[in-house]
């Protein structure tokens, strides 16, 4: 087959180019650590969450010395907890799923980005170095008050931090527990 | 040639008689009876469509709220499924319908069977038309406000899905219909190279045939019967899958008669020839197989999608970057070649003698331009972890109105300024109109695209009514919020004033007794002919059996695994709104 010159070159620099941008991905993945969302937060039965551990109460759960836990239980047209509170310098897991239809959650301003599925749990880790104040948005159409479905985070001085009181003690999750959490949004339960 | 009684339009007759006999129209009445029949079509939806377009402008940037916000969605609904759906597969479907004959120089083998998948895509169309619509009118009681994507649990009126999936059968039959032509020309010419537009139109169905399995099975065995109340809400995240196992090659569907018209049009407008025939099969073959392994990269960040799979997708998605880079060096090489042919000469000199009168040639090359950036910014989504920070954000409308809001709508419009003539015989009513639109069309997509992708960037959220939160403040790299707002509205307004005026344009050529002038359809044979590429390349079976191996690679797994996960109807899903429960319960 006849490939000009000029063809040749052009075909050897494109694919240079693709070899270059999917290096640059590997190396998000494999040398900056950039993990995607991926099967590990597992399967719930979204009209029971009210039984499922974490999510029967969602919110904070100190897990390690500046190690949190975050549930979030999105439903149309809100998340629980609506003010999510974690100190900075900590690393914090959110499991993140839906009561109803399919959400989004985006911590506005920071990479930390997720759909929500209904059944599926979302696991993401993020640093918070520094405190401040982020907002939360759902950024996948849910219905027709999809445009007033967010939350805020904030991020505290570690000195300024407490529990809230309304969380359960750490040890929440291991079972005689979830028997007396409340569910906060029982809406759809 | 042809006797009055043959021709459609009883008007121009007189008008007609002055046509060459080797013009489309005069050898092809009646196909072009269909050719235009569907660019009617294809027109009224375009129109309704961006004047959608606009009310979505101003409303998500708070200027003018002429609709209320839960009301917003059932608009953004109508705009996705009639530009994305309605307006760019009626309007291929003329410029297949054109090309194959012209190329074949045969029409399809039987009229009853080409008008009776138009009306099959035309009924399809109006059924969700229909339940879309009926969504402003609560007292219905049918809506279908699920927006393009249509994701389960959120659910529509039943007549949206049997719509689809009408019109999706419809457009089966089309391809069915290229394919009898094809096969017709074959049998008297075996042994011979497939002519290329051909070739182009008979890859790129092989291609839809392969991706539509995705939606099919997802509308007809998951989403019909569930919104009849025969089977409970199906798995999410499959049905979400299988849409994106179609959603992601139907951007092709859209770009390759777009291709079809740089490849083979754009050179023959610009004075030239095509440089490469078999580079152009080349990249066609190479859309037939990628196309469809790559859907997964809109899933990025799902849950429930085992990181492996995800980089199978974008491994695949970057090599899909190589045929449009290949286009890139035809298409530009192409039209340098018809400059110098027009006496153009030196390193850039040659650009200076290229027609930038003709709207056609103006529209088409803006729109290539315009693919350039849109490809770049797609890389930045196809980056799997650079894309945390641009997914959902409205930086993704940005993106694709440049890609199917630019590459492909204003190549259909400049297109129609070259084609809508040779299908009528009436003369093009205004060429400085239709350069303006062209031309303004750029120009809103630039003020419109870049603040979008910069509003992405901030993190603003696509597909909502009022991006404005009391928790959120959205934070730009340069500017303020309120300046990209007024950006995105200014843009907004003027491509609307452009479509306007390419309907009106298009309108009044319909109606215009000149009689069109230059009707010369034959297009000049490529500067390396097919010759000079190996025969294996119109081997259709064999690409499309490899395009289908690739397809089950990439989607066996992560399919398995997701009915493995959660099953096929997990419980405790709902559908919302259950728009027949109430039926149901009454019938109980």
């Amino acid at each position: 087959m006849h490939v000009h010159n000029y063809e040749k070159l052009w075909l050897g620099a494109s694919l240079l180019l693709i070899v270059g941008f999917i290096s640059t991905i590997v190396y998000g993945a494999a040398g900056a650590g950039v993990t995607m969302v991926n099967d590990e937060g597992g399967h719930v039965n979204p009209n029971n969450l009210g039984n499922t551990s974490g999510f029967d109460d969602p919110g904070v759960t100190k897990i390690g010395p500046s190690e949190y836990e975050v549930h979030v239980a999105a439903l149309r047209f809100a998340f629980q907890p609506g003010t999510i509170e974690v100190p900075a310098n900590s690393t914090v897991t959110f499991y993140v799923t839906s009561r109803d239809v399919i959400h989004g959650f985006q911590i506005v301003g920071t990479n930390a980005n997720t759909m929500v599925i209904p059944g599926e749990v979302s696991k993401i880790t993020v640093n918070f170095d520094e405190p401040g104040e982020y907002g939360i948005v759902c950024h996948e159409y849910c219905g027709a008050g999809h445009h007033s479905m967010a939350a805020e985070l904030l991020v505290k001085e570690p000195s300024n931090f407490t529990m809230q009181t309304d969380t359960q003690t750490p040890t929440s999750g291991n079972g005689p527990t979830n028997a007396t959490a409340t569910p906060t949004g029982g809406e759809s339960a | 040639m042809s006797t009055p009684g043959e021709t459609a339009g009883e008007t121009v007759e007189s008008a007609r008689e002055m046509l060459p006999d080797n013009s489309f129209l005069i050898q092809y009445p009646h196909v072009s009876r269909v050719v235009r029949s569907l660019f009617l079509t294809a027109f009224v939806a375009f129109g309704i469509g961006a004047f959608m377009g606009v009310l979505q402008a101003l409303h998500r940037t708070g200027i003018a709220r002429i609709v209320a916000s839960s009301d917003y969605y059932t608009l953004l609904t109508l705009h996705g499924v009639l530009l994305v759906i309605v307006f760019t597969i009626f309007f291929l479907a003329g410029v297949f319908t054109w090309a194959n004959t012209r190329s074949l120089d045969r029409p399809p083998v039987s009229k009853r069977f080409t008008w009776f998948w138009v009306v099959t895509m035309s009924v399809g169309s109006a059924m969700a038309g229909i339940a879309i619509l009926a969504g402003l009118i609560p007292s219905i009681g049918m809506s279908a406000d699920v927006l393009f994507t249509f994701y389960a649990p959120l659910q529509a009126h039943p007549l949206f899905y049997i719509g689809l999936a009408v019109f999706i059968i419809g457009t089966w039959l089309a391809g069915i219909d290229w394919f009898r032509q094809y096969l017709a020309w074959r049998g008297e010419n075996t042994g011979e190279r497939i002519p290329l537009q051909s070739f182009m139109v008979l890859t790129t169905m092989l291609m839809w045939f392969i991706a539509t399995m995705g939606v099919a099975v997802e509308v007809v065995v998951f989403l019909i019967p569930w919104s009849l109340g025969i089977v409970p809400a199906p798995n999410p995240l499959l049905t979400r899958t299988l849409f994106w196992f179609f959603g992601h090659p139907v951007v092709y569907f859209w770009l390759m008669p777009a291709y079809l018209l740089w490849y083979t049009v754009l050179p023959k407008i610009a004075g030239g020839r095509l440089f490469s025939d078999p580079l152009a099969r080349v990249v066609f073959v190479l859309f037939l197989l990628l196309s469809t392994p790559v859907g997964i990269h809109h899933q990025y960040v799902d849950p429930g999608i085992a990181e492996g799979f995800k980089f199978i997708a974008m491994t695949n998605t970057m090599f899909l970057l190589l045929p449009s880079l290949l286009t890139a060096f035809t298409v530009v090489a192409s039209i340098e070649h018809g400059a110098r042919q027009r006496g153009g000469t030196g390193y850039f000199g040659w650009l200076k003698a290229l027609p930038w009168r003709d709207p056609a040639f103006t529209g088409m090359t803006l729109a290539g331009l315009m693919f350039a950036a849109g490809g770049f910014s797609g890389m930045i989504n196809a980056g799997m972890n650079i894309n945390y920070l641009v997914h959902n954000t409205i930086w993704v409308p940005g993106h694709f109105h440049l890609t199917v809001g630019t590459a492909v709508a204003l190549t259909f419009m400049a297109a129609s300024y070259w084609l809508v003539p040779r299908i009528t015989g009436r003369e093009l009513y205004s060429r400085p109109i239709g350069l303006f639109q062209v031309v303004l069309w750029f120009v809103g997509m630039v003020f419109m695209s870049a603040a979008m992708h910069r509003g992405g960037l901030a993190g603003i959220p696509r597909r909502t009514a009022e991006p404005q939160y009391p928790q959120v403040t959205f934070e730009t790299v340069a500017g303020s919020v309120g300046s990209l707002r007024l950006q995105l509205a200014f843009g907004g307004v003027l491509l609307f004033v452009s479509a306007l005026l390419f309907l009106v344009n298009v309108g009044l050529t319909a109606m215009n007794n000149e009689p069109a002038r230059g009707l010369d359809s034959a297009l000049p044979p490529a500067l390396s002919g097919p010759e000079q590429s190996p025969t294996v390349l119109d081997n259709l079976k064999l690409w499309a059996l490899i395009a289908v191996v690739l397809v089950i690679l990439a989607y066996s797994l992560p399919l398995y695994s997701i009915v493995q996960g959660a099953g096929l109807y997990p419980p405790g899903q709902e559908a919302t709104p259950a728009v027949l429960a109430p039926l149901l319960e009454v019938i109980a």
